[in-house]
Protein backbone atom coordinates (compact mmCIF):
# COMPACT_ATOMS: atom_id res chain seq x y z
CA UNK A 1 0.00 0.00 0.00
CA UNK A 2 3.17 2.30 1.08
CA UNK A 3 4.14 1.87 -2.95
CA UNK A 4 0.92 2.67 -4.02
CA UNK A 5 0.51 5.66 -1.65
CA UNK A 6 3.87 7.20 -3.54
CA UNK A 7 2.80 6.05 -7.35
CA UNK A 8 -0.13 7.89 -6.71
CA UNK A 9 1.86 11.20 -5.14
CA UNK A 10 3.93 10.41 -8.56
CA UNK A 11 0.99 10.95 -10.71
CA UNK A 12 0.16 14.42 -9.13
CA UNK A 13 3.92 15.32 -9.22
CA UNK A 14 3.20 14.64 -13.26
CA UNK A 15 0.48 17.30 -13.14
CA UNK A 16 2.42 20.28 -11.86
CA UNK A 17 2.69 23.38 -13.68
CA UNK A 18 -0.93 22.57 -15.21
CA UNK A 19 -4.43 23.14 -15.32
CA UNK A 20 -7.06 21.27 -14.35
CA UNK A 21 -10.33 21.89 -15.81
CA UNK A 22 -14.02 21.10 -15.08
CA UNK A 23 -15.82 19.88 -18.23
CA UNK A 24 -19.20 18.06 -18.46
CA UNK A 25 -19.51 16.73 -21.90
CA UNK A 26 -16.91 14.33 -24.05
CA UNK A 27 -17.06 17.65 -26.10
CA UNK A 28 -15.69 19.92 -23.13
CA UNK A 29 -12.98 17.52 -22.47
CA UNK A 30 -11.46 17.43 -26.03
CA UNK A 31 -11.48 21.34 -26.28
CA UNK A 32 -9.81 21.31 -22.76
CA UNK A 33 -7.06 18.56 -24.07
CA UNK A 34 -6.56 20.84 -27.13
CA UNK A 35 -6.42 24.08 -24.44
CA UNK A 36 -3.54 22.36 -23.04
CA UNK A 37 -5.05 20.83 -19.58
CA UNK A 38 -3.27 18.82 -17.93
CA UNK A 39 -6.21 16.36 -16.53
CA UNK A 40 -10.17 17.19 -16.67
CA UNK A 41 -12.49 16.63 -13.54
CA UNK A 42 -15.54 14.79 -15.33
CA UNK A 43 -18.85 16.59 -13.78
CA UNK A 44 -22.60 16.89 -14.34
CA UNK A 45 -22.48 20.41 -13.13
CA UNK A 46 -19.70 22.85 -13.01
CA UNK A 47 -19.81 24.31 -9.09
CA UNK A 48 -21.92 27.18 -10.82
CA UNK A 49 -25.07 25.56 -12.19
CA UNK A 50 -24.82 23.07 -8.76
CA UNK A 51 -25.05 26.31 -6.36
CA UNK A 52 -27.57 27.83 -8.51
CA UNK A 53 -29.56 24.66 -8.92
CA UNK A 54 -29.63 24.10 -5.21
CA UNK A 55 -30.79 20.63 -3.37
CA UNK A 56 -28.43 17.68 -2.97
CA UNK A 57 -25.56 16.83 -5.08
CA UNK A 58 -23.86 14.08 -5.94
CA UNK A 59 -21.24 11.87 -7.93
CA UNK A 60 -22.04 11.74 -11.57
CA UNK A 61 -23.29 9.31 -13.54
CA UNK A 62 -20.64 6.96 -14.54
CA UNK A 63 -21.29 6.70 -18.19
CA UNK A 64 -20.98 10.39 -18.47
CA UNK A 65 -17.61 9.97 -16.70
CA UNK A 66 -16.69 6.85 -19.37
CA UNK A 67 -17.62 9.06 -22.20
CA UNK A 68 -15.29 11.25 -20.93
CA UNK A 69 -12.32 8.82 -20.54
CA UNK A 70 -12.82 7.59 -24.11
CA UNK A 71 -12.68 11.09 -25.69
CA UNK A 72 -8.81 11.79 -24.14
CA UNK A 73 -5.44 10.47 -23.56
CA UNK A 74 -4.91 12.92 -20.24
CA UNK A 75 -6.10 11.68 -16.61
CA UNK A 76 -9.61 11.98 -16.12
CA UNK A 77 -10.35 12.75 -12.40
CA UNK A 78 -14.08 12.86 -10.63
CA UNK A 79 -15.70 13.90 -7.37
CA UNK A 80 -17.18 12.15 -4.87
CA UNK A 81 -19.38 13.14 -1.70
CA UNK A 82 -17.13 13.69 0.93
CA UNK A 83 -17.57 10.22 3.43
CA UNK A 84 -18.93 8.43 1.02
CA UNK A 85 -17.12 5.66 0.62
CA UNK A 86 -18.85 3.47 -1.54
CA UNK A 87 -18.95 6.20 -4.51
CA UNK A 88 -15.63 6.46 -4.57
CA UNK A 89 -15.39 2.73 -4.46
CA UNK A 90 -17.46 2.75 -7.85
CA UNK A 91 -15.21 5.41 -8.66
CA UNK A 92 -12.25 3.49 -8.39
CA UNK A 93 -14.20 0.60 -10.15
CA UNK A 94 -14.52 2.55 -13.62
CA UNK A 95 -10.33 3.02 -13.26
CA UNK A 96 -10.62 6.80 -12.67
CA UNK A 97 -7.53 8.58 -12.39
CA UNK A 98 -7.92 11.04 -9.46
CA UNK A 99 -10.58 10.95 -7.24
CA UNK A 100 -11.84 14.41 -5.80
CA UNK A 101 -13.48 13.78 -2.13
CA UNK A 102 -15.36 17.14 -2.06
CA UNK A 103 -16.88 19.72 -0.84
CA UNK A 104 -18.38 21.08 -3.66
CA UNK A 105 -21.03 18.08 -3.47
CA UNK A 106 -23.35 17.80 -0.71
CA UNK A 107 -21.13 15.93 2.05
CA UNK A 108 -22.09 12.13 3.09
CA UNK A 109 -20.61 12.31 6.50
CA UNK A 110 -20.44 15.63 8.07
CA UNK A 111 -17.87 14.45 10.58
CA UNK A 112 -15.91 12.00 8.98
CA UNK A 113 -13.88 11.37 5.66
CA UNK A 114 -12.87 8.71 3.91
CA UNK A 115 -9.94 6.48 4.89
CA UNK A 116 -8.58 6.62 1.60
CA UNK A 117 -5.72 4.92 2.68
CA UNK A 118 -8.00 1.83 2.04
CA UNK A 119 -7.44 2.41 -1.58
CA UNK A 120 -5.25 1.69 -4.50
CA UNK A 121 -7.00 5.00 -6.54
CA UNK A 122 -5.12 8.62 -5.87
CA UNK A 123 -7.42 11.38 -4.03
CA UNK A 124 -6.92 15.09 -4.05
CA UNK A 125 -9.22 16.86 -1.10
CA UNK A 126 -9.32 20.21 -0.59
CA UNK A 127 -7.94 22.24 2.48
CA UNK A 128 -7.85 25.82 4.00
CA UNK A 129 -5.22 25.87 6.44
CA UNK A 130 -2.06 23.38 7.24
CA UNK A 131 -4.02 21.47 10.09
CA UNK A 132 -7.18 20.57 7.13
CA UNK A 133 -3.99 19.15 4.69
CA UNK A 134 -2.23 17.35 6.95
CA UNK A 135 -5.26 15.72 8.38
CA UNK A 136 -6.58 14.97 4.40
CA UNK A 137 -2.79 13.56 3.89
CA UNK A 138 -2.84 11.27 7.25
CA UNK A 139 -6.21 9.68 5.54
CA UNK A 140 -4.43 8.89 2.36
CA UNK A 141 -4.84 11.97 -0.05
CA UNK A 142 -2.05 12.33 -2.09
CA UNK A 143 -2.34 15.87 -3.64
CA UNK A 144 -4.04 18.82 -2.00
CA UNK A 145 -5.68 21.92 -3.15
CA UNK A 146 -7.09 24.72 -1.93
CA UNK A 147 -10.51 24.82 -0.92
CA UNK A 148 -11.79 28.53 -2.51
CA UNK A 149 -15.31 29.54 -2.92
CA UNK A 150 -16.48 26.86 -5.51
CA UNK A 151 -18.36 28.28 -8.39
CA UNK A 152 -18.17 32.12 -7.72
CA UNK A 153 -15.56 33.37 -9.85
CA UNK A 154 -14.57 35.04 -7.10
CA UNK A 155 -10.80 34.15 -5.84
CA UNK A 156 -10.24 35.90 -2.72
CA UNK A 157 -11.04 32.35 -0.86
CA UNK A 158 -8.72 30.61 -2.82
CA UNK A 159 -5.82 33.29 -1.98
CA UNK A 160 -6.89 33.65 1.77
CA UNK A 161 -6.62 29.92 2.24
CA UNK A 162 -3.34 29.43 0.14
CA UNK A 163 -1.49 32.45 2.08
CA UNK A 164 -2.52 31.25 5.00
CA UNK A 165 -1.23 27.42 4.35
CA UNK A 166 1.95 29.00 3.29
CA UNK A 167 2.58 31.15 6.40
CA UNK A 168 1.81 28.12 8.54
CA UNK A 169 4.40 26.24 6.94
CA UNK A 170 6.96 28.58 7.22
CA UNK A 171 6.18 29.23 10.82
CA UNK A 172 6.35 25.45 11.73
CA UNK A 173 9.30 25.22 9.72
CA UNK A 174 10.93 28.16 12.24
CA UNK A 175 9.92 26.09 15.26
CA UNK A 176 12.38 24.11 17.44
CA UNK A 177 11.96 20.31 16.80
CA UNK A 178 10.96 20.16 20.82
CA UNK A 179 7.90 22.41 20.12
CA UNK A 180 6.56 20.33 17.15
CA UNK A 181 4.66 17.96 19.74
CA UNK A 182 2.44 21.29 20.74
CA UNK A 183 1.82 21.79 17.07
CA UNK A 184 0.69 19.27 15.98
CA UNK A 185 -1.56 19.23 18.77
CA UNK A 186 -2.79 22.71 17.88
CA UNK A 187 -2.94 21.92 14.13
CA UNK A 188 -5.18 18.93 15.31
CA UNK A 189 -2.48 16.62 12.35
CA UNK A 190 -0.24 13.79 12.47
CA UNK A 191 2.60 14.61 14.35
CA UNK A 192 5.15 12.87 11.52
CA UNK A 193 3.57 14.52 8.97
CA UNK A 194 3.84 18.39 11.11
CA UNK A 195 7.76 16.84 11.03
CA UNK A 196 8.27 16.54 7.23
CA UNK A 197 6.98 19.98 6.81
CA UNK A 198 9.51 21.20 9.54
CA UNK A 199 12.20 19.80 7.74
CA UNK A 200 11.10 20.41 4.01
CA UNK A 201 9.37 23.03 4.36
CA UNK A 202 6.53 22.09 2.26
CA UNK A 203 3.70 19.00 2.02
CA UNK A 204 4.65 15.65 1.76
CA UNK A 205 2.65 16.00 -1.42
CA UNK A 206 1.46 18.46 -4.77
CA UNK A 207 -0.39 21.55 -3.94
CA UNK A 208 -2.50 22.58 -6.08
CA UNK A 209 -4.88 26.19 -6.30
CA UNK A 210 -8.71 25.80 -6.97
CA UNK A 211 -12.39 27.70 -5.62
CA UNK A 212 -12.68 30.82 -8.04
CA UNK A 213 -9.87 30.76 -10.16
CA UNK A 214 -11.39 32.57 -13.70
CA UNK A 215 -8.39 34.95 -15.59
CA UNK A 216 -5.10 34.06 -16.60
CA UNK A 217 -4.04 36.66 -14.22
CA UNK A 218 -5.66 34.90 -11.11
CA UNK A 219 -3.74 31.68 -11.84
CA UNK A 220 -1.16 33.56 -12.47
CA UNK A 221 -1.55 35.42 -8.76
CA UNK A 222 -1.94 31.84 -7.22
CA UNK A 223 1.12 30.29 -8.56
CA UNK A 224 3.36 33.93 -7.28
CA UNK A 225 1.38 32.65 -3.55
CA UNK A 226 2.98 28.93 -3.82
CA UNK A 227 0.50 26.63 -6.08
CA UNK A 228 2.08 24.43 -7.51
CA UNK A 229 -0.97 24.16 -10.22
CA UNK A 230 -4.42 25.15 -10.69
CA UNK A 231 -7.90 23.87 -11.28
CA UNK A 232 -9.98 25.94 -13.16
CA UNK A 233 -14.00 25.30 -12.08
CA UNK A 234 -16.76 27.16 -13.42
CA UNK A 235 -14.38 29.96 -15.21
CA UNK A 236 -13.61 28.02 -18.52
CA UNK A 237 -16.74 27.30 -19.65
CA UNK A 238 -19.26 30.00 -18.44
CA UNK A 239 -17.06 32.57 -20.22
CA UNK A 240 -17.85 33.72 -23.25
CA UNK A 241 -14.24 31.88 -25.38
CA UNK A 242 -13.80 28.75 -23.67
CA UNK A 243 -10.84 27.23 -25.74
CA UNK A 244 -9.51 31.12 -25.42
CA UNK A 245 -9.57 31.37 -21.71
CA UNK A 246 -8.30 27.92 -21.09
CA UNK A 247 -5.42 27.93 -23.27
CA UNK A 248 -4.20 31.51 -22.27
CA UNK A 249 -5.02 30.16 -18.67
CA UNK A 250 -2.28 27.14 -19.19
CA UNK A 251 0.54 29.66 -20.61
CA UNK A 252 -0.18 31.80 -17.82
CA UNK A 253 0.36 29.53 -15.06
CA UNK A 254 3.60 28.12 -16.97
CA UNK A 255 4.68 31.93 -17.44
CA UNK A 256 3.28 33.05 -14.33
CA UNK A 257 6.76 35.21 -13.58
CA UNK A 258 6.30 36.92 -16.92
CA UNK A 259 4.24 40.45 -16.83
CA UNK A 260 4.59 41.14 -20.69
CA UNK A 261 3.16 37.40 -21.84
CA UNK A 262 0.50 37.84 -18.75
CA UNK A 263 -1.00 41.04 -20.67
CA UNK A 264 -0.93 39.51 -23.87
CA UNK A 265 -2.37 37.02 -22.66
CA UNK A 266 -5.30 38.59 -20.82
CA UNK A 267 -5.93 40.48 -23.71
CA UNK A 268 -9.47 40.36 -26.03
CA UNK A 269 -10.45 37.02 -23.79
CA UNK A 270 -14.39 37.87 -24.34
CA UNK A 271 -16.48 38.15 -20.87
CA UNK A 272 -15.48 36.38 -17.91
CA UNK A 273 -17.50 34.31 -15.76
CA UNK A 274 -20.25 37.26 -14.34
CA UNK A 275 -19.30 35.43 -11.12
CA UNK A 276 -20.97 36.13 -7.45
CA UNK A 277 -18.97 37.77 -4.74
CA UNK A 278 -18.26 35.16 -2.33
CA UNK A 279 -19.48 37.52 0.51
CA UNK A 280 -23.25 37.07 -0.87
CA UNK A 281 -23.74 33.33 -0.98
CA UNK A 282 -25.84 31.40 1.15
CA UNK A 283 -24.15 28.18 0.63
CA UNK A 284 -20.47 27.99 2.16
CA UNK A 285 -18.97 24.87 0.59
CA UNK A 286 -15.87 25.40 2.05
CA UNK A 287 -17.33 24.78 5.49
CA UNK A 288 -18.32 21.06 4.61
CA UNK A 289 -15.27 18.47 5.69
CA UNK A 290 -12.94 20.05 7.81
CA UNK B 1 27.77 20.56 -16.30
CA UNK B 2 25.14 22.57 -17.78
CA UNK B 3 21.90 21.13 -18.38
CA UNK B 4 18.48 22.73 -19.25
CA UNK B 5 15.40 21.50 -18.01
CA UNK B 6 12.10 21.91 -20.05
CA UNK B 7 9.88 23.46 -17.07
CA UNK B 8 6.90 24.18 -19.57
CA UNK B 9 5.01 21.66 -17.02
CA UNK B 10 5.25 18.68 -15.41
CA UNK B 11 7.70 17.01 -12.98
CA UNK B 12 10.49 19.57 -13.83
CA UNK B 13 11.41 20.03 -10.24
CA UNK B 14 12.05 16.71 -9.69
CA UNK B 15 14.26 16.77 -13.33
CA UNK B 16 16.47 19.25 -11.58
CA UNK B 17 16.85 17.95 -8.53
CA UNK B 18 17.98 14.68 -10.10
CA UNK B 19 20.84 16.94 -12.09
CA UNK B 20 21.60 18.94 -9.25
CA UNK B 21 22.32 15.96 -7.22
CA UNK B 22 24.92 14.95 -9.60
CA UNK B 23 26.79 17.78 -9.58
CA UNK B 24 25.11 19.76 -12.60
CA UNK B 25 24.44 23.69 -13.08
CA UNK B 26 20.85 23.72 -13.45
CA UNK B 27 18.62 26.42 -15.16
CA UNK B 28 14.51 26.23 -16.83
CA UNK B 29 13.85 27.00 -20.45
CA UNK B 30 10.11 28.42 -20.47
CA UNK B 31 10.67 31.09 -23.03
CA UNK B 32 12.79 30.99 -25.60
CA UNK B 33 15.19 33.22 -24.54
CA UNK B 34 16.32 30.63 -21.98
CA UNK B 35 17.48 29.09 -24.90
CA UNK B 36 20.34 31.85 -25.25
CA UNK B 37 22.11 30.58 -22.18
CA UNK B 38 23.94 27.58 -23.84
CA UNK B 39 23.72 23.89 -22.41
CA UNK B 40 25.77 20.62 -22.57
CA UNK B 41 22.13 18.85 -22.25
CA UNK B 42 18.60 19.42 -22.42
CA UNK B 43 16.51 17.14 -20.13
CA UNK B 44 12.61 16.46 -21.44
CA UNK B 45 10.93 15.65 -17.94
CA UNK B 46 7.76 13.56 -17.19
CA UNK B 47 4.56 15.53 -17.62
CA UNK B 48 1.28 15.44 -19.91
CA UNK B 49 3.06 15.34 -23.46
CA UNK B 50 -0.35 17.02 -24.68
CA UNK B 51 0.14 19.86 -22.67
CA UNK B 52 4.32 20.35 -23.17
CA UNK B 53 3.59 19.83 -26.88
CA UNK B 54 1.40 22.69 -27.31
CA UNK B 55 3.31 24.74 -25.10
CA UNK B 56 6.39 24.65 -26.94
CA UNK B 57 4.77 25.55 -30.11
CA UNK B 58 2.70 28.74 -28.46
CA UNK B 59 6.21 29.86 -26.77
CA UNK B 60 8.32 29.21 -30.10
CA UNK B 61 10.64 26.96 -27.72
CA UNK B 62 9.47 24.04 -30.87
CA UNK B 63 11.67 25.03 -33.60
CA UNK B 64 15.08 26.15 -31.93
CA UNK B 65 14.85 23.32 -29.71
CA UNK B 66 14.10 20.87 -32.39
CA UNK B 67 17.27 22.37 -34.32
CA UNK B 68 19.45 22.07 -31.15
CA UNK B 69 18.42 17.97 -30.52
CA UNK B 70 18.91 17.63 -34.60
CA UNK B 71 22.29 19.52 -34.22
CA UNK B 72 23.61 16.57 -31.83
CA UNK B 73 22.88 18.47 -28.37
CA UNK B 74 22.71 15.55 -25.54
CA UNK B 75 19.00 14.85 -24.62
CA UNK B 76 17.80 12.91 -21.50
CA UNK B 77 14.27 12.12 -21.79
CA UNK B 78 11.67 10.65 -19.53
CA UNK B 79 8.12 9.32 -19.86
CA UNK B 80 6.24 12.66 -21.61
CA UNK B 81 9.92 13.59 -23.07
CA UNK B 82 10.05 10.08 -24.63
CA UNK B 83 6.83 10.87 -26.71
CA UNK B 84 7.78 14.20 -27.22
CA UNK B 85 10.93 12.40 -29.00
CA UNK B 86 9.53 9.40 -30.96
CA UNK B 87 9.05 9.38 -34.44
CA UNK B 88 5.99 7.46 -34.11
CA UNK B 89 3.00 7.70 -31.68
CA UNK B 90 1.21 4.53 -32.11
CA UNK B 91 -1.73 4.54 -30.38
CA UNK B 92 -4.21 1.95 -31.57
CA UNK B 93 -8.48 2.77 -30.95
CA UNK B 94 -7.72 6.28 -29.55
CA UNK B 95 -8.20 9.32 -32.23
CA UNK B 96 -5.40 11.39 -33.47
CA UNK B 97 -6.89 14.47 -31.98
CA UNK B 98 -5.77 13.52 -28.54
CA UNK B 99 -2.19 13.39 -29.93
CA UNK B 100 -0.12 16.24 -28.88
CA UNK B 101 -0.07 19.07 -31.44
CA UNK B 102 3.56 18.46 -32.55
CA UNK B 103 6.17 16.36 -31.32
CA UNK B 104 10.06 16.32 -32.14
CA UNK B 105 9.87 13.41 -34.19
CA UNK B 106 13.79 12.32 -34.23
CA UNK B 107 14.00 9.14 -32.11
CA UNK B 108 13.52 6.29 -34.77
CA UNK B 109 11.15 4.41 -32.02
CA UNK B 110 7.12 3.80 -31.90
CA UNK B 111 5.62 4.47 -28.10
CA UNK B 112 2.29 3.52 -27.30
CA UNK B 113 0.76 5.99 -24.45
CA UNK B 114 -0.54 5.13 -21.11
CA UNK B 115 0.08 1.48 -22.53
CA UNK B 116 0.20 0.01 -19.42
CA UNK B 117 -3.54 1.74 -18.61
CA UNK B 118 -4.62 4.18 -16.36
CA UNK B 119 -3.33 5.43 -13.21
CA UNK B 120 -4.27 1.86 -11.16
CA UNK B 121 -1.52 0.41 -13.87
CA UNK B 122 1.04 2.48 -12.39
CA UNK B 123 3.93 0.41 -11.25
CA UNK B 124 7.09 -0.03 -9.78
CA UNK B 125 9.47 -2.31 -10.30
CA UNK B 126 13.49 -3.30 -10.08
CA UNK B 127 15.68 -3.87 -13.30
CA UNK B 128 18.47 -4.00 -14.89
CA UNK B 129 19.89 -0.66 -16.90
CA UNK B 130 22.94 -0.10 -18.58
CA UNK B 131 23.91 -3.37 -17.10
CA UNK B 132 23.82 -2.23 -13.03
CA UNK B 133 21.29 -4.31 -11.84
CA UNK B 134 18.57 -3.41 -9.07
CA UNK B 135 17.66 -0.23 -10.38
CA UNK B 136 14.46 1.01 -9.39
CA UNK B 137 12.10 1.73 -12.03
CA UNK B 138 8.83 3.94 -11.47
CA UNK B 139 6.29 3.65 -14.42
CA UNK B 140 3.59 6.62 -13.74
CA UNK B 141 0.65 6.03 -16.78
CA UNK B 142 3.70 5.04 -18.77
CA UNK B 143 3.99 4.81 -22.36
CA UNK B 144 5.69 1.55 -24.04
CA UNK B 145 8.31 1.26 -26.72
CA UNK B 146 6.57 -0.74 -28.88
CA UNK B 147 8.96 -0.87 -32.14
CA UNK B 148 13.25 0.30 -32.45
CA UNK B 149 12.75 1.85 -36.22
CA UNK B 150 16.98 1.93 -36.79
CA UNK B 151 20.02 -0.72 -36.05
CA UNK B 152 21.34 2.20 -34.12
CA UNK B 153 19.29 2.19 -31.12
CA UNK B 154 20.79 0.77 -28.41
CA UNK B 155 18.10 -1.00 -25.34
CA UNK B 156 19.32 -0.09 -22.02
CA UNK B 157 16.41 -1.53 -19.97
CA UNK B 158 13.46 -3.78 -20.40
CA UNK B 159 10.19 -4.93 -19.19
CA UNK B 160 8.37 -7.94 -19.32
CA UNK B 161 10.86 -8.44 -22.64
CA UNK B 162 9.98 -4.84 -24.03
CA UNK B 163 12.63 -1.87 -24.36
CA UNK B 164 12.02 0.44 -21.71
CA UNK B 165 15.02 2.78 -21.86
CA UNK B 166 17.15 3.07 -25.47
CA UNK B 167 20.13 5.11 -26.73
CA UNK B 168 20.39 6.57 -29.97
CA UNK B 169 23.14 8.89 -31.11
CA UNK B 170 23.01 12.14 -28.88
CA UNK B 171 19.56 11.04 -26.76
CA UNK B 172 19.31 8.60 -23.97
CA UNK B 173 14.95 8.37 -23.13
CA UNK B 174 13.12 6.49 -20.63
CA UNK B 175 9.67 5.23 -20.75
CA UNK B 176 10.01 5.12 -16.63
CA UNK B 177 11.40 7.98 -14.32
CA UNK B 178 15.19 7.63 -13.19
CA UNK B 179 14.14 11.05 -11.47
CA UNK B 180 11.86 9.61 -9.23
CA UNK B 181 13.78 6.76 -7.63
CA UNK B 182 16.62 7.32 -4.75
CA UNK B 183 18.75 9.77 -5.52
Amino acid sequence: MEDRQELNRNLAQMLKGGVIMDVTTPEQAKIAEQAGACAVMALERIPADIRAAGGVSRMSDPAMIKGIQAAVSIPVMAKCRIGHIAEARILEAIEIDYIDESEVLSPADDVRHIDKNKFNVPFVCGARDLGEALRRIGEGATMIRTKGEPGTGDVVQAVRHMRKMQSEIRRVVSLRDDELYEAAKELAAPLDLVKYVHENGRLPVVNFAAGGVATPADAALMMELGAEGVFVGSGIFKSGDPAKRASAIVQAVTNWQDSKLLAKLSENLGPAMVGINADEIETIMEERGK
Amino acid sequence: MRVGVLSVQGAFAEMAAYWRARGADVFEIRQRSDLDRGMDVLALPGGESTVQGKLLGELGLFDPLKAKIEGGLTVFATCAGLILLAEKIDDPGRSDDTRPERWFGVLPVAVRRNAYGRQLGSFRTVGTFDGKSNVPMTFIRAPAITAILSPEVEVLSEFNGQPTAVRWRNITAFTWHPELGPA
